[in-house]
């Protein structure tokens, strides 16, 4: 089994806005199981990040425990990276943006890490509106212990060994709309064209996003009966829209028909373009997107791109108003103003 | 598209660059693995079965394999093949017990006139199967212009003698110092078939230009006075040379020119230095010898004074293209330059000539005057003479007359055995899977990042004492290690099932140099341009998958493929598989008859 990735490129790499190819944006070589869908969610990530020429230096990943948790190691290599404890991610993440917030923070978590051990901290970033891409590779199955069902796994569905589960599943994109999310996504890890754009899109929103991706686990859940099996995901996918994000800096030249199609502008000028498939769903309508979901679940279909965008997003720090500059960066200059200042903080008060 | 066809040898010997280029098909991959196990007696004997010469090759060969080396696509330098040759070549033990039994006489007389490498090659292939084979030369010995055209100081004879007397021990009754002046003679002779490999023995010279007449004395062709330094006819030149023409003969020219007395020895040449027939090592080696090449100078006259030369005077040209490419040299109309000399070595091509062969024999010959020749059957319109080497053609290289002396053999063959000469036996190849568990080869798929070793040189006042003193010295065998480690295996194909392919999208992942795409049919044209990297080599193939469950296609661009096998480690159903794709190019003899 080969450790290393040569170290030999395409002749023709394209580079970013920074003169960078995707090589700069590569981690050392994945140990996960061969065929894995985290693997694709990372290289999605990855190819995210080059196209929009983020560098790599301004990118925190910050993780839980398994199977998905490990991916971090494999994309984004000269970021920072944080493998946290099971299910705390989100908690480590909010100090780590609360102390900087000039990063762009991409977690990643799975369903274990999110919807089992981790849901209470997952329920409490959300509601906190946290600035962070929160990417759930959601196999259905505890695939680093061999596979048992998961939080997330669909009643009704078969394991491989044959037992079918009876729980009812957690649906993470239905409860984070519940919690007040301001961008909710589902996507397919065997589904780039559709992923990049929306892991764009996450990026550039100001506020919490999560991106819920069923990611099949080759090793313990792609059997015949299994509801996050390639055949099966493939077979019963539903897309809310076709979706394209077109930077900031970028002009619109593409054309699209009139419509069906629906622009939405982010808070930093950038433009997502929706092709809309999904009838009676608008994309800024938190109900329709709850009532689309339950639709399809209905339907036994697994409904996927950008659910929910609240484009008015205001991320955790202007909530809270903390000042613009990152707070590990302020001296104690700034920390202790000096005993004139105290006195005149306590004149207002009184 | 339509998916790629897989019948045959055809797509992945395409595949494997270096031996796709190579005239005679050698399997350079797999005779690198060799040389990296250390195993290089049976590396030689694979290139002695394809090429004939590999010692002789190992050093003089032109080398079309390494600019055709995948390994210089995806970093600066291809992979040192010729050298490594050579070292297999070096380091091989005793192979008298590997060479092929000679078969009981099989009652057929075949005459080959020349001893070249062509010939020599018609030689191997047809003596062991029982062949009787009269050679006759007009040198004193074999080995045609790979004797008297190579110095010694690039080709040691003694490496020359061993891998000709290889062919000549099976029996070969040579006829030496023997110039044949008459085919007419030749075909009255009982002979079953006649073999012409007599090469391309005629310098040009320069009959119009002025003073060549009065300076004769000291204006020598240049092959003929290589040959002549070869069979020690010539040991002195004078102290100021001129060698006119830009290719290996003039290179060759000028380097044996510093070693018998040139101290101030200088390459003029018509054309641009980057348009120099010459190949660039050739060049370099040159240079390296201080030896200054002249470029843009065309020859106006010898200059003659009291019957002796002084120099020769140059007109300065420059070259200009037109919209055709096509060149034309202009002059710049600067003065004519004067450079003193004491000999002109002439080197500015050759030709074939044929004085020799009566036009009432029923050989057709062609506007050029020259023998018509099949290029399949090299054949001629007389069904019994067969032309080969550069005698066919015009003068090529080592490594085409030898690829043309298999294909003669096997139309003799089938010449003598009463069958159709355009039958021609197919190649032999076979493709085997080299999954040896997991995730674990039967190769070495580790990708190094070592850039291409140098040849170290004998210390430059030593070799140019004496001109029998070789230049290279050779990779040693820890550097012979290291260099093959280089190759990228290209043989390792990367070998595709649809029916096993589940679209999990790992292998487009994993690839290092982007060269996997699951894409949405179309037409070669705009599916180049949709890949993970767009495919711009158009000389390189596309792997075309049959239509996929998500009714897409896979497709693989050949161009940058390292062959690391990442693809089918990180493949979970194995629809990816790394498997080894021999190919043998078709010889008398190696095939089954029907």
């Amino acid at each position: 089994m080969s450790y290393i990735k040569p170290s030999f490129r395409h002749p023709d790499l394209p580079s970013n806005d920074l003169g960078y190819t995707k090589k700069d944006y590569e981690g050392v070589l994945s140990t996960l199981c061969a065929g894995c869908g985290h693997d694709s969610i990372s290289s999605a990530i990855l190819q995210s990040c080059f196209e929009m020429s983020i560098e790599p230096h301004k990118i925190a990943k910050i993780s839980g425990i398994g199977c998905s948790s490990k991916t971090p190691t494999y994309f984004l290599g000269n970021s920072h990276g944080f493998n946290s404890v099971h299910g705390r991610m989100p908690s480590v993440a909010t100090g780590a943006n609360l102390a900087n917030r000039e990063l762009t923070y991409i977690g990643v978590s799975g369903d274990g890490d999110t919807a089992s051990i981790g849901m209470g901290q997952f329920a409490h970033v959300v509601r906190r509106n946290l600035n962070m891409v929160y990417i759930v590779m959601n196999n259905g199955c505890y695939g680093l212990t061999k596979g048992q069902d998961s939080a997330t796994a669909d009643i009704g569905s078969k394991s491989k060994a044959g037992s079918v589960n009876i729980y009812e599943p957690i649906d993470l994109a239905s409860l984070a709309l519940e919690l007040g999310a301001s961008f909710v996504g589902r996507s397919f890890s065997g589904d780039k064209h559709q992923l990049i754009p929306l892991i764009k899109a996450a990026i550039s929103h100001p506020g919490f996003a999560l991106i819920d991706v069923v990611s099949p686990c080759v090793t313990f859940n792609n059997n015949a009966g299994s509801t996050k099996a390639y055949d099966y995901v493939r077979d019963h996918l539903d897309a809310t829209s076709t979706v394209d994000f077109v930077p900031m800096k970028k002009e619109i030249v593409t054309s699209y028909q009139d419509g069906s199609s629906k622009e939405v502008t982010m808070h930093d000028g950038s433009v997502i373009h929706l092709q809309k498939l999904a009838e009676g769903w608008d994309p800024l309508d938190r109900e329709s997107a709850l009532n689309a979901l339950h639709t399809a679940r209905n339907k036994g279909e697994i409904l996927t791109g950008l659910l929910y965008m609240d484009a008015e997003s205001q991320g955790l720090h202007d909530m809270i108003e903390t000042v613009n500059k990152p707070l590990n960066s302020l001296a104690e200059k700034e920390l202790c103003p000096g005993n004139q200042a105290l006195q005149n903080i306590n004149e207002s008060f009184r | 598209m339509k998916p790629t066809n897989l019948q045959g040898p055809d797509y992945y010997h395409k595949v494997v660059d270096c031996q796709y280029a190579c005239p005679a098909h050698t399997p350079v991959p797999e005779y690198i693995r060799l040389i990296a196990e250390q195993r290089y007696t049976e590396a030689y004997m694979i290139n002695w079965e394809s090429n004939v010469f590999p010692g002789v090759l190992g050093r003089v060969c032109d080398r079309p394999c390494e600019p055709a080396c995948r390994r210089g696509r995806v970093e600066e330098e291809p992979v040192a093949i010729c050298r490594l040759k050579r070292v297999a070549a070096d380091n091989k033990g005793d192979i008298q017990a590997l060479l092929p039994a000679v078969a009981k006489k099989n009652g057929k007389k075949i005459v080959l006139i020349g001893a070249g490498p062509a010939s020599l090659t018609v030689a191997r292939d047809l003596l062991p199967l029982g062949y009787s084979i009269d050679i006759y030369d007009d040198q004193s010995a074999a080995g045609g212009m790979m004797r008297s055209q190579i110095p010694d100081f690039r080709l040691p004879e003694v490496v020359l003698n061993e891998e000709v007397n290889y062919i000549l021990n099976m029996g070969a009754v040579t006829h030496f110092n023997s110039y044949v002046s008459s085919l007419q003679e030749v075909l009255d002779k009982p002979y079953d078939a006649v073999f012409i490999g007599t090469g391309a023995p005629k310098g040009r010279d320069l009959p119009a230009l002025p003073g060549r007449q009065d300076g004769n004395e000291n204006i020598h062709v240049g092959i003929d006075w290589l040959s002549s330094v070869a069979f020690e006819h010539t040991s002195r030149i004078g102290k100021r040379v001129i060698v006119l023409g830009g290719g290996n003969t003039a290179m060759d020219c000028c380097r044996t020119a510093r070693r018998l007395g040139g101290d101030d020895v200088k390459v003029v040449v018509r054309s641009p230095f980057a348009d120099m027939k010459a190949s660039p090592w050739e060049k370099e080696d040159a240079m390296h010898e201080d030896i200054p090449i002249h470029d843009n100078h065309v020859p106006k006259e010898f200059v003659v004074e009291d019957g002796k030369l002084k120099g020769m005077i140059f007109e300065k040209v420059e070259a200009v293209y037109d919209k055709a490419g096509k060149r034309s040299l202009l002059p710049t109309g600067e003065d004519p330059v004067f450079m003193e000399c004491d000999d002109v070595l002439v080197a500015i091509g050759q030709e074939n000539t044929f004085p020799w062969i009566e036009r009432d024999l029923g050989i057709d010959f062609n506007k050029w005057d020259m023998p018509a020749v099949d290029e399949q059957t090299f054949q001629t319109s007389l069904p019994r003479v067969f032309i080969g080497g550069d005698a066919a053609f015009g003068p090529e290289n080592v490594i085409t007359a030898v690829a043309q002396g298999h294909q003669v053999a096997i139309s003799i063959d089938q010449f003598c055995r009463g069958e159709k000469v355009t039958e021609r036996p197919a190649p032999n190849f076979e493709i085997a899977s080299q999954k040896m568990g997991m995730h674990e080869w039967l190769y070495g798929n580790d990708v190094v990042d070592s850039q291409r070793f140098i040849v170290p040189l004998v210390d430059k006042k030593k070799a140019l004492k004496n001109h029998k003193v070789e230049v290279e010295l050779g990779f040693d065998i820890a550097t012979g290690l290291k260099e093959a480690e280089r190759c990228l295996n290209c043989d390792m194909q990367t070998v595709f099932s649809t029916s096993l392919c589940i679209e999990c999208d790992a292998c487009v992942d994993i690839c290092p140099t982007d060269c996997i795409t699951f894409a949405e049919d179309g037409e070669e044209k705009d599916l180049r341009t949709r890949l993970s990297a767009p495919a711009t080599n158009q000389t390189q193939d596309l792997l075309v998958s049959k239509t996929l469950p998500t009714k897409r296609l896979m497709i693989k661009d050949e161009n940058v493929c390292l062959h690391c096998g990442l693809c089918a480690e990180r493949c979970p159903t194995a629809a990816w598989d790394m498997q080894k794709f021999f190919y043998s190019e078709s010889q008398v003899g190696r095939t089954c008859k029907k």
